[in-house]
């Protein structure tokens, strides 16, 4: 036992002098046993479930009762089984109040079961309310100044059943009130439980349009919401599993990217009162691929965002490569256009990949990358990947019935993958440390977030696995680098702050990040902004655009601490 | 599939038209019809630069290679077949595997050969090569060019009427029919539905396989039957290598047993040949 931890401590010294970071998994030691459970779906569909139940493991983080400290709400997928909300107790444990909060107990067939949360403060009275989407029923819950939680989903009026795997808070007309991008996977007239035939799965591998629908719900302030996604021009049918809205052409207005399974990703850019659909223009939307991941970072410190999509990689079999799409320099407005730097700067192979965030994990200056991954791990030794390839080939008349597809019979498909710590070296090149750094679990990950779970100036990751243990990561970094927090309340904006940006400059350099109501695959950073400095760093300004409008100048914001800031009447 | 040469069609010969088409562009004019096709329908190239590094390829390996060799400059029909089937076939998010599989099909027509004759169809060869050597860098097309069973309808209607002109449609038919006997065979031992086992087959990999590798007259053999043979031990090949799960199950089962094929016969007309000499010396 002394051994053990005296490598591990060779381990994390030896990671941190060169990486600068090293992670420990900590989630038993801080009271967190949390372990995602799948849904039984219809009996026609027992010979694919893995890979049919093979999503609902979520994390997004939120202070629910503003104790200023971070806290873990984590879904689940079970029928019968419970949510968890995580409260950090400020002391380095968690407990869990999910429970007595009244948001624990929320999947069951008969209202579906949940895939991922979104937290935000949609009547502006200052405490994240939560928005839960499912495969079934969405749901809304307002938060009662932290103590409990109402369910108002009547109220909200959202549609009775939507097979979603991603929702994000944005507010697309910048009124100050937020409203929610709601995306369908499978179509809202397929129940799960109780399947009128077997004809629910994907027309084709790379060219499907006949999955969910997709919803944007525009906040009337009175705790309703008006469905208006066609009226402003989101009509797809594509199979969404992710979404981010930033600010991508430097308008001052979100713009909203979709990343679809088994198709092209959608760029919908918003005019102010219309959103346009100009992915293949942009070149995000000429290579259909399986878009399981949508997050932005400005990963050249250029002050512009870049966008990383997941895909599927398999040795032998599919190389699809993930998508860092980077935007080319000189363009900006409507004539935004990519080019896919994966391959590049080192991010494009990670497997059967899902969840990545963009942070700076070593507090140098570079915002890093951390991806999780595998899809279905099973037996070991026999692998469904030939009869998987086989059927995906097939015409739209197969491969869009379940009862076509060959039986997985307890295989693996693209299981026990080694996740992806690739450190950003600020010259356009990432590597690689997820095993120096001690991220070793081989779990299917699914959802990843990013936080400060403790106020120490680094950030943690907080992982959820399908079918597994959530994971938190706890940052021992132990470098000079210098940081600085940024935690934004609006006022004319969003109370969340959502969408609000801080363009900070220092050492003549600049990096932009903006405050996100959902980003990576089914999952949400904490709202904090955390900036890595590096070493002896001057830091000049802050600038800080707020969905508003307003741009507010904080010179020489103050180092190693948290910046709280208000928006200015 | 890069040389398929058509020009076993006969001409009138009594008649000089003012405009004669080459019969060697059929075959070329028909693949460039089913990428723009797929393309312009689906978006299904990944990228124009990564199909026109491969035909470029392609044909810079032909020129320089026929003038190296034969000394002279060579028609391009047969490497922009090659080419564009590389372009479609091979799936990189990298360049080089496309330009690398483009050179190894050309050269394996110069390098690779017996008694005169190159005995691997270019492109399954380059491509059998790569997805040996190169598994995590490059995949083959496996997936379906857009949803609808009409364009597919066309393009194996189209493709039939080609090669029959071609006078090959008996290789394409034989395959296309011991595939759906081994299909049914492999559902019969796997248990796994039917549809599930000709669902590779709808797809336009298969296409350009059936349509232009398998018919490929430099690398098929001389008598028709013979021909009809090679194809249905191909789709034998295929169902054993399909059975043992692997992905490339076609390219693999050419790559065997076309070579086999063709040394065979290489052997058979030499063993015959030297027969003649005998007698004739006797």
């Amino acid at each position: 036992m002394r051994q053990q931890q005296s490598l591990a401590t060779t381990d994390a010294q030896s990671a941190n002098s060169r990486y600068g970071v090293y992670f420990q998994e900590v989630s038993r030691q801080i009271g967190i046993n949390f372990t995602h459970q799948v849904p039984k779906l219809d009996s026609k569909l027992d010979h694919i479930m893995p890979q049919v139940a093979s999503m609902g493991a979520a994390v997004s983080i939120v202070d629910f009762d503003r104790d200023g400290y971070p806290d873990i709400y984590v879904t689940n997928s079970g029928e019968g089984s419970k949510n968890a909300l995580y409260h950090n107790e400020q002391n380095g444990q968690f407990k869990e109040v999910a429970n007595d909060l009244g948001i624990a107990d929320v999947n069951q067939a008969s209202s579906g079961v949940s895939m991922g949360a979104v937290w935000g403060d949609y009547d502006n009275d200052g405490f994240e309310d939560l928005f839960l989407y499912k495969w079934g029923k969405p749901e809304l819950f307002h938060n009662e100044g932290g103590k409990s939680f109402t369910r108002v989903t009547d109220k909200a009026g959202f549609p009775a059943w939507v097979n979603a795997n991603t929702a994000i808070w944005f507010d697309y007309d910048a009124d100050g009130k937020l409203d929610l991008f709601l995306g369908g996977y499978y179509p809202e007239d397929v129940d799960l439980w109780h399947l009128k035939n077997t004809r629910m799965m994907p027309e084709s591998f790379e060219y499907a349009q006949n999955g969910g629908r997709k919803y944007l719900f525009h906040n009337l302030g009175d705790g309703s919401f008006e469905e208006v996604s066609q009226k402003l021009g989101i009509n797809t049918r594509r199979w969404a599993l992710a979404a981010v809205a930033a600010d991508l052409r430097g308008t001052g207005r979100p713009d909203l990217f979709i990343a679809n399974d088994y198709g092209i990703s959608e760029l919908y850019v918003n005019d102010g009162k219309q959103f346009r659909e100009v992915g293949k223009d942009a070149g995000v939307g000429f290579s259909p691929k399986s878009g399981m991941n949508a997050a932005v970072g400005d990963v050249l410190n250029s002050g512009r965002y870049a966008i990383y999509v997941s895909n599927i990689s398999e040795e032998g079999v599919l190389i699809q490569g993930n998508n860092l799409w980077v935007p080319k320099e000189g363009i900006t407005g409507d004539a935004v256009q990519y080019d896919n730097l994966a391959r590049d700067m080192d991010v494009e192979i990670g497997g059967w990949s899902f969840g990545a965030q963009f942070g700076d994990l070593n507090n140098d200056g570079n915002l890093d990358l951390y991806l999780v991954n595998g899809y279905v791990s099973a037996d070991r030794n026999k692998n469904y990947w030939y009869d998987f390839s086989k059927i995906t080939g097939g015409n739209s008349t197969i491969i869009s019935d379940a009862a076509n597809w060959p039986p997985m019979e307890g295989r693996s498909l693209s299981g026990y993958q080694q996740k992806k710590v690739w450190l950003n070296d600020g010259s356009g090149k990432f590597v690689n440390v997820a095993t120096a750094v001690g991220v070793i679990d081989n779990n299917d990950g699914r959802s990843v977030a990013l936080v400060d779970l403790w106020n120490r100036g680094v950030l943690d990751v907080v992982v959820a696995n399908q079918k597994g243990p959530l994971l938190v990561y706890k940052n021992t970094a132990a470098t000079d680098n210098k940081w600085t927090d940024f935690q934004l309340e609006g006022s004319a904006s969003n109370r969340s702050a959502i969408g609000a940006q801080v363009k900070l400059f220092w050492n003549g350099k600049q990096q932009i990040q903006s405050v996100s109501g959902g980003s990576g695959f089914c999952a949400q950073n904490d709202r904090r902004l955390h900036f890595g400095l590096g070493k002896n760093p001057n830091v000049e300004k802050a600038e800080i655009r707020w969905s508003s409008g307003k741009v507010q100048v904080i010179e020489k914001p103050l180092i190693n601490e948290i910046n709280k800031v208000k928006e200015p009447a | 599939m890069s040389d398929v040469r058509t020009n076993t069609i006969p001409l009138e010969a009594t008649r000089q038209p003012r405009f004669r088409f080459d019969n060697r562009y059929i075959a070329p004019l028909f693949i460039t019809f089913i990428l723009l096709v797929g393309h312009l329908s689906y978006g299904i190239l990944e990228s124009y630069w990564k199909t026109g590094l491969a035909i470029g390829t392609a044909l810079a390996c032909e020129l320089i290679l026929g003038r190296v060799f034969y000394g002279k400059w060579l028609n391009l029909a047969s490497a922009y077949i090659s080419g564009i089937s590389v372009g479609i076939l091979v799936r990189s998010p990298a360049f080089w595997p496309y330009a690398l599989c483009s050179a190894i099909s050309i050269m394996s027509k110069y390098v690779l050969r017996v008694k005169g004759r190159h005995i691997w169809n270019p492109s399954n060869f380059g491509l059998s090569v790569l997805f040996f050597l190169a598994p995590e860098t490059m995949a083959g097309l496996s997936i379906q060019w857009g949803n609808y069973l009409a364009p597919l309808l066309v393009i194996w209607i189209l493709g039939s009427i080609i090669i029959w002109r071609a006078r090959r449609f008996h290789i394409s038919a034989t395959y296309v029919l011991s595939f759906f006997l081994f299909a049914y065979l492999r559902s019969l031992i796997t248990g796994h539905p039917f549809e599930s086992e000709i669902a590779p087959i709808t797809g336009p990999m298969y296409q350009l396989f059936v349509f232009f590798m398998i018919t490929d007259p430099k690398t098929t053999v001389k008598t028709k039957w013979g021909q009809c043979l090679v194809a249905f031990l191909v789709a034998f090949a295929e169902f054993i290598f399909r059975l043992n799960q692997v992905v490339y199950a076609p390219f693999y089962a050419l790559f065997f047993v076309g070579p086999a094929a063709n040394l065979i016969e290489i052997w058979w007309d030499s063993r015959r040949q030297t027969g003649e000499v005998s007698t004739v010396t006797r």
